[in-house]
């Protein structure tokens, strides 16, 4: 059991550190991620866990502790490598590309040689197209493929986002605030959407939105400060005194 | 605002038609002012590039003029060269006191050597320092003052070496080119329809650059760079290769305008010209490739009709256009053309 446990282990946040000048977003934080899982972060503001995505993703790097990703240590690989070996992040505010069209943006995403020098060209290999057309429909855009993404509507370009990431094969995906700005019907089709990835890939998902939590039916981790305080269900998250007491703020 | 969409029907024939009168314009006009539109069309072989990296990578230059001079000082240092008789120096490294040739003016003897360097100087000094700065993630006012410090720069330092430049007045006086005499029947022609076909020829290439991915990218890293560098791209040498380019088109359009004017001094790429070139993509529309090329007709023809009547109110004129287009038309004249001003 401890054995199959190991290499279900995808991925590993270990005693990180990111300080900003003295103020420290992320301080000793832990976590693991085991393949196929989606998880839940939630805390209040500045709990850390945009930091947690930085993190992870490369755009801030740890003072001290390690990224662990499928055995690998990542935190002190370039972006784009990150990102090539299977970590896609889709950010909190809308990053669709709003001059290009829908199309384009899911193609750009979908391309697996990212060399320069092979852009020189109009050509979309086939397994690229299919993807994008599955991208496409998996977020109902089909027949917005052509507009330009800027046009599109809110609760569309953070789909499209989403598809984005999806279409870059990633085995992680990292959702910051998917909801953000949705309706309550909007954000129950959010749900579906990563519902319907089913155990394919892994799902690290950033949401305030509880009822957006239950949905997803996932293990729910709490920050505070920076720090690891709670784990377990939405039930168990929720019955928790100390978890409702820093949302009220009564923990220093 | 006029309505050009009534014109549609003549799109298709319209880039044929001016093809056709691009090639004809030498049978009918003088010779004078033939010099000046090939002098017009090399500065739209610059005017393209910055279509590229402005309209398309979000990149704004102040210094096209040091690529531009570049190419410009390549060719003219050659043919200074050719036209001296054996053994002597150019007239002013004599009145300088020189004695000998600077080491760096004598592979330009060899017309293979100055072409190479018209297209390799300014393309790789142009990808050396984009590279030097984008690494850096230095983009956007950033980019745009040091480049105009990079013309001052160069400007500057062609001033100050008198004995090996010319100095402030620049490089003149050149009679012949790879060989044919520049004032020789026909050879205002040639070297017209020279710069037109390579002003077709940069139009066809950028044309299908921005068609391609890499146009797509291009336009991506300026709309949202990171979203391009967390979908696993680097952006980084998309947008030095960019840069590469336009140094490149810009060197060209360079060496091509001296030849046609006879002269290259600092004058003609320090600051001042290297925001002009800016003005004109600007009033053209920075997004279209055949709007730059009109701009840079337009405001060149505007501003020698203008500067020959009233010498100081060039630059006034200028300053109040570039207001105008950017705060009303941010996408120029192609944007009235295609009926959309914002």
């Amino acid at each position: 059991m401890s054995g199959s446990a190991i290499s279900d282990l995808i991925l590993s946040v270990d005693g990180v550190t990111i300080d900003y000048s003295g103020f420290k977003a992320l301080d000793g934080f832990s976590m693991r991620l085991n393949r196929g899982e989606t998880r839940v972060v939630i805390g209040p503001n500045g709990a850390g866990k945009s930091t947690l995505c930085d993190t992870i993703i490369g755009r801030v790097r740890p003072s001290t502790g390690r990224v662990i990703f499928k055995g690998e240590e990542i935190h002190r690989l370039p972006e784009q490598a990150i990102v090539a070996r299977g970590i896609c992040r889709k950010f909190q505010a809308p990053g669709v590309l709003p001059t290009l069209s829908v199309r384009d943006n899911l193609a750009l995403a979908a391309r697996r040689d990212r060399r320069w020098w092979k852009s020189l060209g109009t050509g979309i290999p086939a397994d690229e197209r299919a993807a994008v057309d599955e991208a496409l429909e998996s977020v109902g855009l089909t027949h917005r493929a052509t507009v330009e993404a800027g046009t599109l509507a809110h609760g569309e370009k953070q789909w499209l986002e989403i598809a984005m990431v999806m279409a870059t094969g990633a085995e992680l995906l990292l959702l910051d605030e998917p909801t953000a700005g949705m309706g309550p019907a909007e954000t129950s089709r959010t749900a579906e959407l990563i519902l319907g990835l089913g155990h394919s890939r892994t799902v690290l998902v950033i949401d305030h939105d509880m009822s957006f939590v239950e949905q997803l039916a996932a293990p729910v981790t709490v920050m505070h400060q920076g720090k690891f305080l709670k784990q377990g269900s939405v039930a168990e998250v929720r019955a928790d005194p100390e978890v409702a007491a820093v949302y009220l703020g009564h923990t220093a | 605002m006029p309505d050009l969409s009534r014109l549609s029907p003549l799109k298709p024939v319209l880039p044929w038609l001016l093809l056709a009168l691009g090639i004809a314009a030498p049978f009918a006009l003088s010779s004078y002012d033939l010099n000046l539109l090939a002098r017009f069309m090399a500065m739209g072989i610059l005017a393209l590039g910055l279509v590229l990296i402005w309209g398309h990578g979000g990149i704004l230059s102040l210094g096209q003029g040091v690529f531009f001079g570049l190419g410009g000082y390549a060719i003219a240092l050659h043919m200074k060269l050719a036209d001296l008789p054996a053994g002597e120096l150019p007239d002013f490294m004599v009145w300088s006191g020189r004695e000998s040739l600077p080491f760096w003016w004598t592979p330009f003897a060899s017309p293979a050597f100055t072409l190479a360097a018209i297209i390799l100087v300014p393309t790789l000094a142009g990808a050396l320092f984009a590279w030097a700065v984008f690494h850096r993630r230095v983009g956007g006012t950033y980019f745009a003052l040091i480049t105009q410090a990079l013309s001052l720069a160069f400007a500057t330092l062609i001033i100050s070496r008198q004995d090996v430049t010319g100095g402030f007045n620049g490089l003149t006086d050149f009679y012949s080119i790879f060989g044919v005499g520049l004032t020789s029947p026909g050879t205002g022609s040639m070297l017209y329809w020279i710069t037109l076909a390579i002003l077709c020829g940069a139009f066809v290439a950028l044309r299908w650059l921005l068609a391609s991915r890499f146009g797509i990218l291009l336009r991506a890293a300026r709309d949202g760079e990171n979203r391009v560098r967390f979908l696993g791209y680097n952006p980084t040498p998309f947008k030095v290769a960019a840069f590469a380019i336009a140094a490149m088109l810009a060197g060209i359009g360079g060496a091509l305008f001296t030849l046609h004017a006879g002269v290259v001094s600092p004058a003609l790429i320090g600051v001042v010209p290297s925001i002009e070139m800016v003005v004109w993509v600007a009033i053209g529309g920075r997004y279209s490739l055949a709007g730059a090329i009109v701009g840079a007709l337009l405001v060149n023809l505007a501003r020698d009709a203008v500067s020959s009547a009233f010498p100081e109110l060039w630059l006034y004129l200028m300053g109040a256009l570039f207001i105008f287009v950017v705060t009303l038309l941010p996408r120029g004249l192609a944007g009235i053309a295609k009926g959309k001003a914002a």
